[in-house]
């Protein structure tokens, strides 16, 4: 009777340990990821998906589940949902205007992590990250000031507003240093996405005897294509996909490579020290890195390049050091003064050099 | 040599013209015939999507361009059944048919976001391109800018000195009278929104395959609205298409050329420069143009108000 009874008991523990042991043995994590566009696009989609692709390398027995032109809506929520039903506990909304549904749906799901990108806001599962741009600008423009044989180069753009103005200025201050007279000029499409005007901008700029051009915009495509027809350089923007559609007038672009990122914030949910914060990072974190380098490209412009990469990982170098002034002849940074992350958010002015509106 | 900043801009402006243009002079049949078809962007994607698609796949431009001038003659013809044969409302249904060109090109046009092709390149005509100064400007664009004088001239042609041109006009003037003579005024109009559409397709087309050479959804960006005013503004004369597509094309170039050679003006100013020309030359045409406005037209205008 009691024999009959321990059985069960007995048998019943071994399961539990069998089955404890079983999921510690196979730790089956998911992760649910966001894109707002297509994972083809050459452009800011494609350089998340990468992300993720180096993501299930780096951690063994991770899947990923992706959702592709997901509507900055409530469409978004339903989308984070069926992830969450399909067992992802991680969940990584790689777009601004995902803030809001992703934070609605954390406070549905409080055992599921959400990672965001490029936010302000934080809740107790909710958490953002995002990466310097105007630093791989500056070493960006080293490699556009050291190719330009006229001393001009374009910058191709949607709107003037702060971080892509901080962009600019490290741009042609990167620029300066290889030529003290080079000049950026710049101009705006007025969207994010006009490929035809970007074509009608590479075409203007090139007339205008521009010999390397650069952008922020969703899809550079059409821009690299253009320079490359007119026979002049570019240098990328958001994905290192794009150097292919260039082969000969292509310098070096500003890649977002989000896989260690990836993996170093899923890595912390894993192990239960995560904790939700903004996490910033600029050159030095590998959030984002250099594209690789064309043919065209020097080795002594490499040099220059992996020596102020250096210095600015090693706090010697602030791109933005006093004195400065705009293009309109104002000191912006005094002698003596420094500007750091904080000017992504800032920025109201152009520096000396660059040909534009700042407003 | 750089060109100088005249010689930029007349090349770009001609450049900027050209889809205008080929949408502009569909719609130009389109509304002789008595019809207005307010969804010519939805039929540019078609034919900027569909165009891309088959360039990109079968690798041959004249069978990209010829795909993309059919798909927009056959999505032109849906406004068929309902403006031509159930007499639906021409504005509704022609947003309608924008917003359904929106769609389907986006859907199916995603497979080809991210992809490039070489495109229609310029093709430097021997000669007349080294001449000086203008050379530059005209005589090295692509196949379908120096088409466009051609096609302004068969499209008068058409029009002005053929049979079915008469009775085209005819069927936009007065659909009654006309049918009362014989005309197969349904047909007719079926035809106009068909060659129609095939302009507007290959106005698609030149965006993708000429100018941006990749594709995305919303690649004609407002250019078909700017169609359907152009228009009007060349007082349904097809021959006056060419001109009025060259003054917005000018526009459009001109706020890119004054800000690459570093203009003082704000790009939000320079931005709104073609809508503002659009806003002036409608304002001092209405007048004089409205006499040349099809009588059938006239009374879409009415029956809506």
């Amino acid at each position: 009777m009691s024999c009959s009874k321990k059985i069960p008991v007995v048998l019943t523990l071994a399961l539990l340990l069998a089955l404890a042991t079983g999921t510690r043995a196979e730790p089956k994590v998911i992760v649910g990821a966001l894109h707002v566009g297509s994972i083809k696009d050459a452009g800011y989609n494609q350089a998340s998906h990468d992300g993720l692709e180096l993501l299930k390398k780096n951690v063994p027995g991770l899947s990923v589940l992706e959702a592709e032109n997901v509507p900055e809506s409530a469409d978004a929520e339903r989308v984070m949902e069926q992830m969450i039903n399909k067992g992802a506990t991680i969940i990584i909304a790689q777009s601004f205007g995902f803030q809001d549904p992703a934070l609605n749906v954390a406070a549905k799901y409080p055992k599921v992590t959400f990672l965001h990108a490029s936010g302000f806001k934080l809740a107790p599962n909710f958490g953002t990250f995002w990466g310097n741009n105007f630093e791989a600008m500056y070493l960006a423009g080293i490699a556009a000031g050291a190719a330009s044989k006229s001393g001009k180069l374009g910058f191709i753009t949607a709107f003037p507003i702060p971080n892509i103005l901080a962009s600019i200025n490290a741009f042609e201050l990167g620029a300066k240093t290889r030529n003290p007279k080079v000049t950026t000029t710049v101009t705006y499409d007025n969207a994010w996405v006009d490929p035809v005007k970007e074509a009608g901008a590479v075409n203007a700029l090139a007339d205008a005897g521009v010999d390397v051009v650069t952008m922020i915009t969703d899809s550079p495509i059409t821009i690299v294509k253009t320079a490359e027809a007119r026979g002049i350089h570019s240098i990328g923007f958001h994905s290192d996909a794009l150097a292919q559609f260039a082969p000969k007038g292509w310098l070096t672009g500003v890649a977002y490579t989000w896989g260690d990122l990836y993996t170093k914030l899923v890595k912390e949910v894993v192990a239960g020290t995560w904790k939700p914060g903004h996490v910033r990072g600029g050159i030095e974190s590998g959030y984002l890195k250099l594209a690789k380098f064309g043919p065209s490209v020097s080795g002594e412009t490499k040099a220059a390049i992996a020596k102020a990469q250096a210095e600015i990982v090693a706090g010697k170098l602030v791109i933005f050091t006093g004195p400065i002034k705009d293009n309109t002849g104002k000191e912006v940074i005094a002698a003596g003064q420094k500007g750091g992350i904080g000017l992504l958010d800032t920025t109201n002015w152009l520096a000396e050099g660059v040909i534009g509106q700042a407003k | 040599m750089h060109p100088d900043f005249v010689q930029g801009w007349l090349a770009g402006a001609i450049l900027a013209s050209t889809p205008l243009f080929y949408a502009a002079l569909g719609e130009t049949l389109v509304e002789k015939a008595g019809l207005i078809n307010l969804g010519v962007e939805g039929t540019m994607l078609m034919g900027a999507s569909v165009s891309f698609a088959v360039a990109s796949i079968s690798g041959s431009l004249p069978l990209g361009l010829a795909a993309g001038m059919l798909a927009g003659g056959l999505f032109n013809l849906l406004l068929g059944p309902l403006i031509v044969v159930r007499g639906a409302n021409q504005l509704a249904s022609g947003l309608a048919l924008m917003f359904l060109g929106q769609g389907l090109s986006a859907f199916y046009g995603k497979a080809f976001v991210g992809t490039s092709i070489d495109g229609l390149a310029p093709l430097p005509i021997p000669f007349l391109s080294n001449l000086p100064w203008v050379g530059q400007i005209l005589f090295r664009q692509d196949l379908l800018v120096y088409l466009m004088l051609p096609c302004a001239f068969a499209v008068w042609f058409l029009l002005s000195r053929t049979a079915w041109g008469l009775n085209l006009r005819a069927v936009g003037e007065d659909r009654l009278v006309a049918y009362a003579a014989g005309s197969n005024t349904g047909l007719l109009r079926h035809q106009a929104l068909f060659l129609g559409g095939l302009l507007a397709g290959l106005a698609g087309a030149h965006l993708s395959l000429a100018i941006a050479h990749t594709w995305t959804e919303g690649l004609t960006a407002g250019r078909g609205f700017i169609a359907v005013a152009l228009v009007i503004f060349a007082a349904w004369r097809p021959l006056r298409v060419l001109p009025g597509a060259l003054l917005f094309g000018g526009t459009l170039a001109l706020q890119i050329q004054l800000q690459a050679r570093g203009a003082q003006v704000s790009p939000f100013l320079l931005d709104m420069l073609p809508y503002l020309v659009t806003l002036l030359v409608l304002v001092l045409l209405r007048k004089s143009s409205r006499g040349r406005m099809p009588e059938g037209l006239k009374e879409v205008f009415e029956s809506s108000r």
